[in-house]
């Protein structure tokens, strides 16, 4: 385990360090720019939840943190290694960054264990027997027992989103994405998703969230970021970003939305 | 600059059922306009088609009975004839439509696979490959293979012949994989966007992403195009009888000429033909079908 993460890691960096420095991304789609020098640093750990109106390059800012997204100048580093350089294995950078998307993606011709098995065996080429007794635990962790064997398509939105959950987890990743992943939910199944993340998050996993769950947000981000039209508008502990918010757009955005 | 709309100008990056406009509905990639053909043939009635045959078969009585050589005398022709006919003419006619099928399928899903490819040059190289045999009529595909291929080649002192079915199989097998490249195209890239962002954002290699995640998906969605080609290949074998390669048409002509080229034989003998092609291919069409509507409810 220790001479794999000692692999795993960039050359120089030693975890006192942020494990994600995004410092100046600039982004854009055509003549569309969605980011407009963002920075933010995220320390081993924590939960940083990223929130603000849509189209403001939010989802477009996490997509960038595992290369699902090419930026166009600036630079992010994750363990510190430089994401936005070309000679980057990006196979090698998404074994350590996890992501969760809105809409779970599962492969639907695999059933949720398998799921959950693919990656470790096939990218990870660990032995089969150790990675299913492994998928049995986070099945069991994301509360889905007895839905080993089901497929995608007989489990229930938020059930779904758990087996994705769960299927990142297996690649044992330091950093995990969550893009929006309970704004394809109703009301009631949003609550055991949530309950997932905040375990991880207890267990020391380092989060970065999109999301519009501000009562989750408020609960449990060590950080908040307010973006709007690619830039980060206002940020801080949660504490003090829903009462002190100075910046008329944020204020104006948490009036709508809370 | 003009608002490009998912969908309509590309192709849809979202997992949502989006609404196309009718006219874009059918050029969208993995419902190929192709599988016309088998819903024609399957829709129609065998009784129906049986009747049409009939008719035409019944008209040249009249004329029959006027010469010595009766349609009597034709259809005994045609019995004695028959087992001849199928063992070595509708057979040879299976066997070409099996090999082309092989190969064609084989190169198809090549091309295909290029097509989706991120290497710029080897979709630039495919697109135009796919295009040129997609676009060229079969029977001149067929005589430039037959005529500038060499019939015998020299390896050292021994002589190879190279039969002319198999330069045949060669020909009929380009369009055959260039539809199929189509088929394979459409197939991959009806995948939602997704299912890609979700492997490789596992650590999946574009290898690992297309083979375990991305065929595995889209295999049903091109079986009943694939069959549906199948059925087009196998009626378009006799064309190779222009050729001289002695199939079920080639046959029927020389023995007709054995029976001394009486018009009467015409009929039984082509009339055969038509039906031992119809009995082979109308129950693939059926199967399609069915395995289209089973497809499309699963999705």
């Amino acid at each position: 385990m220790s001479s794999r993460e000692a692999t795993m890691n960039g050359p120089d960096w030693d975890p006192s360090q942020p494990i994600v420095s995004i410092r100046d991304v600039y982004k854009s789609f055509g003549e569309l720019e969605v980011l407009r020098g963002v920075s933010f640093e995220v320390m081993k750990g924590e939960v940083v939840c990223i929130i603000g109106p849509s189209g403001s390059g939010k989802s477009t800012l996490i997509r960038c943190v595992n290369a699902l997204n090419s930026i166009d100048s600036g630079s992010i580093r994750v363990e510190g290694q430089e994401v936005h350089d070309p000679d980057l294995d990006k196979l090698e950078l998404r074994r350590k960054v996890g992501m969760v998307f809105q809409q779970y993606n599962l492969f639907p011709h695999k059933t949720a264990i398998e799921n959950v098995m693919m990656a470790p065996v096939l990218v990870l080429k660990e032995p089969k027997g150790e990675v299913e007794a492994r998928a049995r635990a986070l099945i069991r962790k994301v509360r889905l027992e007895g839905k080993e064997d089901s497929f995608p398509g007989e489990l229930s939105g938020g059930q779904q989103q758990r087996v994705a959950i769960a299927r990142s987890l297996a690649m044992r990743p330091d950093i995990m994405l969550f893009d929006e992943i309970t704004a394809a939910l109703d009301p009631e199944t949003v609550k055991e998703v949530l309950v997932t993340i905040r375990e991880l998050a207890e267990e020391g996993m380092t989060c970065i969230l999109v999301t519009h769950e501000m009562g989750f947000a408020r609960e449990l981000a060590n950080h908040i970021y307010f973006t709007d039209r690619g830039v980060i508008v206002e940020h801080g502990p949660p504490a003090t970003f829903f009462t002190e918010a100075k910046d008329p757009r944020t204020r104006e955005f948490l009036s709508q939305i809370l | 600059m003009r608002a490009r709309i998912p969908g309509v100008d590309a192709a849809a990056r979202s997992d949502l059922a989006v609404l196309l406009p009718s006219r874009a509905r059918d050029r969208a990639p993995g419902r190929p306009g192709d599988l016309a053909f088998s819903r024609w043939l399957g829709s129609t009635a065998p009784w129906r088609l049986v009747l049409v045959v009939a008719l035409v078969a019944a008209w040249p009585f009249a004329a029959a009975a006027q010469s010595g050589f009766t349609m009597g005398h034709a259809f005994e022709a045609l019995w004695r004839w028959l087992p001849f006919l199928v063992t070595k003419g509708f057979a040879m006619n299976v066997v070409i439509s099996f090999l082309t099928m092989a190969i064609g399928t084989a190169g198809g899903v090549v091309l295909g696979l290029w097509q989706v490819s991120p290497s710029a040059a080897a979709r630039r190289v495919a697109w135009a490959l796919t295009q040129a045999f997609r676009n060229s009529p079969w029977l001149v595909l067929l005589f430039i293979v037959m005529l500038t291929f060499p019939f015998q080649v020299e390896v050292g002192s021994t002589v190879i012949f190279i039969p002319d079915w198999t330069k045949a199989v060669f020909g009929l097998s380009l369009p055959v994989m260039a539809n199929l490249s189509e088929v394979v195209r459409g197939a991959v890239q009806s995948v939602p966007t997704g299912q890609w962002e979700a492997a490789e954002s596992l650590a999946f290699s574009r290898r690992q992403i297309l083979w375990r995640i991305v065929l595995p998906q889209c295999f049903k969605r091109m079986v009943p195009p694939w069959m549906n080609w199948y059925a087009i290949l196998t009626m378009a074998t006799p064309l190779v009888s222009l050729l001289g390669v002695e199939e079920l048409v080639t046959l029927s002509r020389q023995a007709m000429e054995a029976e001394d080229n009486h018009p009467e034989l015409l009929v039984p003998f082509f009339g055969f033909a038509l039906v031992i092609f119809f009995a082979y291919c109308y129950p693939i069409a059926r199967w399609t079908i069915a395995l289209e509507r089973r497809f499309a409810v699963k999705l």
